[in-house]
């Protein structure tokens, strides 16, 4: 069995014919997963026993010939942002070094209930702030595609360990392009759905208004599997949403012809042009699949960034004043008042960006500036989103690039804040907008490194986004 | 400069945040940088556009209303399972008040 080359739907069939069990998949995930670790440094923690069990179960319901789930026998990775019952989550932050969670996540849970396999924790930026999973504490992930580059960020480890094969999916959290971006750098399919498709309940907060869970996979099936299970309204988190799940399934064999495609015009400016060039062949694909191709224009989008760091420093700031040196298993030694506490215990345990972070936020907030940056920044999302419906009048779906430029390398960028902040453009206006949003190879440049192609949709409309993904991919767009 | 080291040197304390000297400096100038970058948005007129504070779509006004019905929360023991310091079931901190 090559796990790197089974979907969701090839373990399904292999459990059902028993050519293996699902104890058998998870041995070979764990082993693997030991193996590629050294070279990507992708997984922070395995849980071998915890997978091994909820494999145990799976075979024990086929045996006695019982419905095992949607996510039988799959092996799972797990954002370290995402909370794990009696598995430390880390945050890639030496500040929950040795956090052990008393509970688990929604989205963990449904992975579980429907027979996933969680294998492991994965690597990230610290609490999920950077572009390149150079901030984690824990040392970044290497990109399984080049190992001298960077996987992307801050989901780096849930896109590397579905690309190196170790897990079939995994679960990663997007804020301002956190799914997208690595899925891009690593040449997998990563989705970011509507906002409050998927309970935030159990993670971590870094941007309330911002935050998703979302899929990873190989493939746009397995991708969609996993959000179909995750998705839904959850009452521990009241931004969750009522809206009712379509039938992914369905819509991924739906074609894409006739749809109707806006190709921003702000999106293709400043764009690296071996980036580009993909970007244009995939769109050529997407006319051989009977796509109406249209021009649009999003006139707020070089506001989105300037935006996008007021609204989730903000937020940042006030969710990160929890980690207090009270609760969270960390203390300065070297404090001796109440007030010396907070202050020494988060000096020390947050890294260099977290901490730029919550300042940045502290500062905006501050009396005298809400108005200038807060309130500001509030209207200028409202513009954003605006362009988005605009758009969405006269197509179905975005058509975008994802990312400025491919992988780069390990360093390249780690001293320049601002430019980190300024190659996150693309990604940002989706967040900002809340709309669902997701990366699909597009092919890779002359030196091998892929390139991602973003689909953007209206809200709730994952199936006309899974659906035009999937005839791309069909007609052999992730390799043009 | 949009912001000076004494200013961040306040914002730090605000955020509870200690900083050395060379953070200190590192840091006044990247929020300078970024601060600049985001003078940007001063070129949009805003006046009549409503904040968008949350994600809006289509939803009842009332429907992440909930029955209050009471349920099981954490015992002791686990609330304070990852406290750096606890004791007779609380947490622990540096004293704050002299008899």
């Amino acid at each position: 069995m090559d796990l790197s080359k089974l979907t969701i739907a090839a373990i399904r069939g292999g459990l059902a014919a028993r050519r293996f069990s699902a104890a058998e998949i998870c041995a070979e995930a764990l082993r693997n997963a030991e193996a590629e670790n050294q070279k990507t440094n992708a997984f922070l923690r395995l849980c071998p026993e915890r997978a091994l069990e909820a494999a145990r179960r799976v075979d024990a319901k086929i045996a006695a010939g019982e419905d095992a789930g949607a996510l039988a026998g799959v092996p799972v990775g797990v954002k370290d942002v995402i909370v794990t019952r009696g598995v430390t989550t880390t945050c890639g932050s030496r500040m929950l070094e040795h956090w052990m969670p008393p509970y688990d996540a929604t989205a963990v849970e449904r992975v579980e209930a429907a027979g996933g396999l969680v294998i492991g924790k994965t690597n990230c930026d610290e609490f999920a702030m950077g572009s390149s999973n150079e901030n984690s504490a824990f040392g970044p992930v290497r990109n399984p595609v080049a190992l001298d580059r960077v996987p992307g960020g801050s989901s780096g480890g849930s896109a590397a360990v579905v690309a190196q094969g170790t897990a079939t999916v995994s679960l990663g959290s997007d804020t301002g392009g956190s799914i997208r971006q690595p899925a891009s750098f690593c040449g997998v399919v990563g989705v970011t759905p509507t906002y409050g498709r998927v309970s935030r309940y159990g993670l971590v907060a870094f941007a309330s208004s911002l935050d998703h869970i979302g899929p990873f996979g190989r493939t746009v099936g397995d991708a969609a599997t996993l959000l179909q299970t995750v998705a839904g309204r959850d009452p521990l988190d009241a931004t969750s949403a009522f809206a009712p799940v379509h039938d992914y399934e369905a819509a991924i064999r739906q074609n894409a012809g006739g749809m109707r495609i806006g190709l921003p015009a702000e999106y293709f400016k400043g764009l690296n042009s071996e980036t580009g060039d993909r970007i244009m062949k995939g769109v050529d694909v997407l006319k051989s699949l009977g796509c109406e191709i249209v021009d649009v224009t999003m006139p707020h989008t070089e506001y989105a960034i300037a935006a996008y760091y007021i609204i989730c420093t903000a937020e940042a700031s006030a969710n990160l004043a929890r980690y207090d040196g009270v609760r969270y298993t960390v203390r300065s030694d070297r404090a001796q008042t109440l007030a010396e506490m907070y202050e020494f215990t988060r000096g020390e345990a947050f890294g260099a960006e977290v901490k730029r972070r919550i300042m940045l936020g502290t500062y905006v907030l501050s009396s005298g500036y809400y108005d200038a940056y807060y309130l500001k920044a509030q209207k200028v999302r409202a513009l954003i989103a605006s362009d988005f419906a605009r758009a969405f009048e006269k197509v179905d779906a975005l058509v975008t690039p994802v990312s400025p430029f491919p992988a780069f390398k390990l360093g390249e960028k780690v001293d320049d804040p601002l430019a980190m902040y300024l190659s996150d453009i693309y990604t940002i206006t989706g967040s900002l907008a809340g709309v669902p949003c997701m990366s699909v190879p597009c092919g890779a440049t002359p030196d091998g490194l892929p390139v991602g192609m973003q689909i953007l949709a209206r809200h709730f409309d994952e199936p006309g986004m899974f659906q035009l993904a999937a005839s791309f991919e069909r007609a052999g767009g992730f390799t043009v | 400069m949009k912001i000076t080291e004494q200013e961040v040197r306040s914002v730090a304390t605000l955020a509870h945040l200690s900083l050395d000297d060379a953070e200190i400096r590192r840091m006044a100038h990247d929020l300078d940088e970024i601060l600049t970058h985001i003078d940007k948005l001063n070129e949009l007129d805003t006046s009549g556009v409503e904040p968008m504070a949350q994600v809006l779509y289509e939803a009842g006004e009332t429907a992440t209303l909930r029955e209050d019905l009471p349920h099981t929360g954490f015992d002791n023991e686990t609330a304070l399972a990852n406290a750096p310091l606890s004791g007779a079931g609380h947490f622990k901190v540096p004293k704050i008040i002299e008899r």
